[in-house]
């Protein structure tokens, strides 16, 4: 078994962005400190999580108990980081340094209002994230992922306009309504099947519980749906209800920490709390995978119909966290790798979508993919980096997107489930259909009659279009090198 | 000196009550300083008996020397502390010093020539919920319950409206009522068992032959009933919305929190420490009927807080769907179930008084009792709205606050006694819940009437300059109300993280009282 050290480094990398926060209140009318005060925590936050990074490729995994429990009581909030929680981290953090970049030129480009506050909350779900990641039992994970419910809920809202309110109404009634519903009752029956016994550590949780195959699929499914942030229909309308937020917050968090946390949750679940052992034998799985294999085709065929681009994002990244949740459910040690390794390659091809998307409402103040003729040669940077991130995520080489759907495809064929495998090829095609033709308009078509024609480039600010390249480059980097990916995912399969 | 803690908790508030009469009344600003101190005492002597309980086991305390080496039990009068009621003292001084902070100048102001007067009978109230609390004597029991609630009958009509009037009298017919049925109760044990301490009532009674005696029966459900109108548990609830709603803001701080939660625990003292829970478990077996009453009390509250415009209204039919939090978590007969009462009585007085007092200050400062007109209230008032969000978050159920870890027992205790139910009952309640407060904060964040989209775009960064500066604490209430509202909000979250201790407090008062253990054992 993998040996422990204990640190309190993933509490301080926790703390990193929830202390910024009220010094980014405290900073409210020093615009430069402000935004200072966002970078350094940023920095602080990544420099914490690769400061971790040896001790777990090396194959140990960091501990640190933050309140204990009492046996048979209650759990302790600990956290406990390891392969899987450190992918997660490294990917959440490292965005955020260039999602802090993006949102300011975002945000001051378009003058937007309360920007203090809107700071402060993205700080403070930062954490939450990295809460989520490093959680060492279902407990501190619920506690965490519910804080991110709630502190995403201002950023959904921040235009504070009826739009914005009838989305954040649909977001929380999701989101709390599954979690309290479902998730919670889930958690404290696994409580008690386990005998007091929540923490990811050693044997799956249930591993030697006496559990039958219909109590084993309600409680799965309760699992499944009750973390709805993973966005497995039918509790997918949350997603698209978020798109009212600003681009940088669906960024990073609709496209990369909250449902991430989603699909992490599941994945947990899955290798965690079930175990592959259990599951195989209780044969409940295939549920999932069919639930899963349904949203994959459905959102894609709905992404299609999407004229605005922010919602198309949202249904692509639907059917995407879609693909991870069947790759867990599949069972196989490759598909679980895939799955894992998915959780990167589609953040970074995703976040830059959005951050074009944002990028060209900023420039030109266009929401809809109709309105795109043209924009190829005014917005040459923007529209190549969307052509990047959408080749990532349709697995296009060379973006890291195909190693991942690589492994998801070979863990299907491992798993003789062709049928699966097969949407998988499918939906692959389908994400080339609703992605490509935003492309082709772009580059191919001329612009519309009746505007101006533009000479020369008119990019949006440079705090704009450089983290969309940045991502943009790191999603071509992930395809070359892939070996800090493959080495942690390897320490969660091998471990199993 | 030591020894004597479990009388000096009492006499501090008794005598600060009659130094009030005797100082106050000439000079109003004297009755202050004497309230807090005698609280303060009780508070005190509180946490002490608390650490020493949970050291040393339950203190038995003959008051007057009238111990049992020279007369038989029960006929001197017995306090007793054990860990159970160690925990409710530490809960009630500490809501009855906080709500007294708040009242600082805001009693005068409410009642300007009664000051004494208020301050006299709130200190007789804290002595009547303490005094219930300690005894162990079931007449002694009966004539704390008329101490404390005569004192809450005139604090409740002290307001100045009229309404407050009329909810105090009805208040007054329902709270006697009550009270005659728990008395009513003690007599028929008198007539059976020939005492009135409750180890010797619970040592009679655990004979067998007591198990079908009808007059027994008779008693229990007396005393049930009776103390069941005193908690407002559904039906018996009309009184208490009026009540809490029409009351001066002070006494509704402190009435609200502590009330209903002194009378579940005169419930589960019942159960357990007169009657114990193999009689009331095994041989009455009325278990599940009581859990799907306690169903339809968390139900009909929820539903009834969803209907209300007025922010009091509304939490006050929380009060009632916690109530039935409690009642059914007590009456699932299983150690968890029980667990998940006692903490949620802790839990939830300090969830209630961070709501009231909250929405105290916006009563106060906004001129608005209505939901409705809470607009724009977060900018106005950030650090109330902070103590607000945290108590409906601890309503909700939301991790890490105590509220979460109630419900966490709760239902664990609900599914290990498969009452499936209650179980639903409870995630039913903590989504409206969530409704009910989104829909609140909603209104405070977007205000009224949200901006039809959201081109207004416009740089406030800007003109934030001068604006800011008055507007970030400016629009706050005084810190006597708002420091207690930002303490009671930590102790919500405190009490929430560190629940390992708390409970463990609970199951060593729980091994006191075997009998649920016994109980759980024989299903």
């Amino acid at each position: 078994m993998d040996s422990v050290v204990h640190s309190s480094l993933p509490l301080w990398a926790c703390l990193a962005s929830l202390l910024a926060a009220p010094a980014i209140v405290l900073f409210r009318r020093e615009l430069f400190l402000r935004e200072a005060t966002t970078f350094v925590a940023a920095f602080v936050k990544f420099g914490l999580v690769l400061a971790m990074l040896p001790i777990i490729t090396s194959g140990k995994v960091i501990e640190f108990t933050l309140v204990e429990g009492f046996g048979g009581v209650v759990a302790p909030i600990l956290f406990r980081v390891d392969g899987l929680g450190m992918l997660f981290a490294l990917v959440a953090s490292s965005l955020w340094i260039v999602t802090s970049l993006y949102a300011i030129g975002y945000m001051r480009g378009l003058h937007e209002h309360s920007q203090t506050r809107f700071f402060a909350f993205f700080a403070i779900s930062l954490s939450a994230t990295l809460g989520v990641a490093f959680a060492g039992n279902l407990l501190t994970l619920y506690l965490f992922y519910e804080m991110l419910s709630l502190a995403t809920w201002p950023l959904v809202t921040h235009h504070q306009d009826k739009e914005a309110r009838t989305g954040g109404r649909t977001y929380l009634t999701y989101l709390l309504g599954t979690s309290i519903g479902f998730a919670l009752p889930a958690l404290i029956f696994t409580w008690i099947k386990s005998g007091g016994d929540l923490s990811f550590a050693g044997d799956a949780i249930l591993a030697s519980a006496d559990l039958g195959p219909a109590q084993g699929l309600i409680l799965l499914l309760a699992f499944c749906f009750g973390f709805s942030k993973a966005g497995m229909m039918p509790f997918h309308s949350w997603l698209p209800g978020a798109m009212v937020a600003p681009t940088p917050v669906s960024a990073l968090l609709h496209a990369v920490a909250v449902v991430k946390v989603g699909v992490f949750c599941v994945i947990r679940v899955f290798t965690a709390v079930f175990g592959v052992d259990l599951l195989a034998k209780l044969g409940v799985a295939t549920v999932i995978s069919w639930i899963a294999a349904f949203t994959v085709i459905v959102s894609s065929l709905i992404a299609m119909s999407q004229d605005n681009l922010k919602r198309r994002l949202a249904f692509s990244t639907i059917g995407q966290l879609s693909y991870i949740v069947l790759g867990v459910s599949l069972l196989s040690a490759h598909a679980v790798q895939g799955s894992m390794m998915h959780i990167a390659m589609h953040a970074f091809g995703k976040i830059t979508l959005f951050f074009c998307a944002g990028a060209i409402f900023v420039a030109t103040g266009k929401k809809y993919v109709s309105q795109l003729s043209g924009l190829g040669k005014t917005m040459p940077f923007t529209m190549g980096a969307f052509a990047i991130g959408a080749m990532s995520v349709t697995g296009v080489p060379p973006t890291g997107g195909l190693l991942s759907k690589f492994y998801l495809v070979w863990g299907a064929a491992d798993a003789q489930q062709f049928a699966l495998l097969a949407v998988y090829l499918v939906s692959s095609v389908l994400n080339g259909v609703y992605f490509f033709p935003v492309v082709y308009r772009a580059f191919f078509k001329p612009a519309p009659e009746g505007e101006a024609a533009v000479e020369g480039i008119r990019e949006a600010p440079l705090a704009c279009v450089l983290p969309l390249s940045i991502t943009a480059v790191g999603s071509v980097l992930l395809f070359f090198f892939p070996g800090l990916l493959l080495e942690l995912t390897k320490l969660m399969t091998g471990a199993q | 000196m030591s020894e004597q803690l479990p009388a000096i908790i009492l006499l501090a508030p008794l005598f600060g009550a009659l130094l009030t009469g005797l100082a106050g009344n000439r000079d109003h600003r004297r009755c202050f300083p004497i309230l807090i101190s005698a609280l303060a005492v009780s508070f005190g002597c509180a946490i002490a008996l608390l650490v020493q309980v949970s050291q040393s086991g339950p203190i038995d305390y003959f008051v007057g020397g009238w111990n049992t080496e020279r007369v038989p039990l029960g006929v001197g009068i017995q306090l007793r502390i054990d860990a159970l009621n160690a925990l409710l003292l530490v809960v009630i001084t500490t809501v009855a010093l906080l709500t007294a902070v708040y009242s600082f100048r805001r009693a005068g102001e409410e009642n300007t020539e009664k000051t004494p007067q208020f301050y006299m009978l709130f200190q007789m109230l804290c002595v009547g919920l303490l005094g219930i609390t300690v005894t162990a004597d079931a007449f002694n029991l009966f004539v704390l319950v008329e101490v404390s609630s005569l004192t809450s009958y005139a604090l409740v009509a002290m307001g100045s409206k009229s309404r407050g009037t009329v909810a105090a009298f009805n208040y007054l017919i329902m709270g006697t009522v009550g009270a005659s049925f728990y008395l009513l109760g003690v007599g028929y044990l008198y007539m059976q068992t020939g005492t009135l301490n409750m180890a010797a009532i619970h040592e009679i009674l655990a004979d067998p032959a007591f198990g079908k005696s009808s007059t027994v029966f008779v008693a229990f459900i007396l005393i049930l009933v009776g103390v069941w109108i005193k908690m407002a548990f559904f039906p018996l609830y009309g009184w208490l919305p009026n009540a809490y709603s029409y009351c001066p803001s002070t006494t509704s701080c402190l009435l609200a929190p502590l009330m209903t939660k002194v009378s579940v625990y005169v419930m589960i003292r019942v159960m357990l420490s007169i009657f114990g829970a193999d009689w009331v478990f095994q041989s009455l077996g009325w278990s599940h009927t009581v859990v799907w009453l306690a169903v339809i009390a968390i139900l009909a509250g929820s539903v009834l807080a969803l209907a209300q415009v007025e922010l009091k209204k509304m939490l006050c039919y929380l009060i009632v769907a916690e109530v039935g939090y409690m009642v059914g978590g007590a009456w699932l007969a299983n150690h968890w179930g029980m667990v998940g009462a006692i903490y949620h009585i802790l839990a939830d007085a300090f969830m209630t008084l961070c709501l009231f007092i909250a929405a105290n200050i916006f009563i106060k400062h906004c001129r608005a009792d209505r939901i409705d007109q809470l607009e724009g209230l977060f900018k106005r008032m950030p650090l109330t709205s902070t103590g607000f969000v945290v108590g409906a978050l601890a309503m909700i159920g939301v991790p890490p606050t105590a509220g979460f870890f109630s419900k966490w027992y709760l239902l664990r205790g609900g599914i290990e006694s498969g009452q499936w139910g209650y179980v639903i009952a409870l995630l039913v309640s903590s989504l409206v819940n969530a409704v009910l407060f989104f829909r609140i904060i909603e209104i405070a964040y977007f205000g009224k009437n949200p901006a039809e989209s959201h081109d207004h775009a416009h740089d406030e960064d800007s003109h934030q300059g001068q604006a800011g500066e008055a507007t970030l604490l400016g629009g706050e209430g005084r810190p006597a109300t708002v420091i207690p509202l930002l303490i009671t909000a930590a102790i919500v979250i405190l009490l929430g993280v560190f629940n390992a201790p708390v409970v463990e407090i609970i199951q060593q008062a729980l091994e006191g009282m075997p009998v649920v253990g016994a109980a759980a054992a024989a299903r």
